[in-house]
């Protein structure tokens, strides 16, 4: 089946994710982050920072509750058994902390098709609670064996 | 290291690091990312995979850290960070993340990078821009 383009423009969220400090631990544990303002308040304060900072990936915790809804919309179509994560971009706004509140909500930026690939670009725009920008990411899945 | 003191042609250090065993799974809590072709081996072959294999957001984070890391830490100091997956990354093999200085007019920093295991590229194209992090 050729890929359905209907769902491009669409959007969804805001969801809401509260950072939480043994969240940001875990996560810079977890990908070898080893900078004391990703563990400790007082070094992280002492840099600049409100509290504890999140290492920039860790948009991937706060923005995937709103991303991966929208990956089992039946509106977008994916066939997740045959989708691959063929690119990403982040681009980072202001630090995010302990405490901090992020909305994300998600676009369906692009649909098209190539050869027998699907492919489906969704950008993820975050802003804090005082309404600044804190990442925008761009994820391009890619789905095999579409005719 | 000073990024104001990086011109294009430079190389950031390499970045070296095994994920060991069990790194996906911790990886998935941390992440939320339980999809089990990241974590059961078992399942990983029955859908013609040869082993379970990593996330891929993880290794876009070593990516992310060797940029990071040339920049003393300072997690401001990346401002945008852009990849293709290509090819399958494995648990107990060594991965090492390579940066070029591509240009740094303007006050920023742009370094083309790739990440392998042995010869495998499992990252390629990645983009990234650095810039003091003081806001």
């Amino acid at each position: 089946m050729p890929v359905d383009t209907k769902a491009v423009g669409k959007e969804w969220g805001p969801t809401e994710y509260t950072v939480g400090l043994e969240k940001i631990r875990e996560y810079a544990n977890a990908v070898g982050e080893k900078s004391p303002v990703h563990q400790d308040s007082a070094a992280a304060k002492e840099a600049g920072f409100r509290d504890v900072v999140a290492p920039p990936m860790f948009c991937v915790v706060y923005s995937s509750p709103a991303v991966a809804p929208v990956l089992f919309d039946p509106e977008v179509g994916i066939n997740f058994a045959t989708m691959l994560h063929g690119g990403q971009e982040f681009v980072w706004g202001d630090p995010v902390c302990a405490g901090d509140v992020v909305s994300t909500k998600v676009v369906c930026k692009e649909i098209f098709q190539k050869d027998d690939k699907g492919f489906y670009v969704f950008e993820s725009i975050s802003t804090n609670q005082d309404g600044q920008e804190v990442c925008r990411g761009t994820w391009t899945n890619i789905v095999r064996g579409v005719e | 290291m000073a990024l104001e003191d990086l011109k294009a042609g430079d190389s950031l250090p390499e970045l070296k690091t095994t994920p060991d065993k069990y790194l996906p799974h911790r990886y998935a809590g941390a992440s939320g990312d339980f999809n089990p072709i990241h974590i059961d081996a078992e399942f990983a072959k029955q859908v013609g995979l040869p082993s379970n294999i990593l996330h891929g957001l993880w290794m876009m984070a070593q990516v992310a850290r060797a940029h990071t890391e040339a920049a003393d830490g300072d997690p401001r100091a990346l401002k945008r960070l852009s990849v293709q997956f290509r090819g399958m990354g494995f648990p107990e093999q060594e991965l090492v993340v390579s940066s070029t200085i591509t240009d740094s007019s303007s006050g920023t920093v742009t370094c083309e990078t790739v990440a392998v295991q042995g010869d495998n590229e499992v990252i390629r194209n990645a983009e990234a821009e650095l810039a003091s992090g003081q806001a």
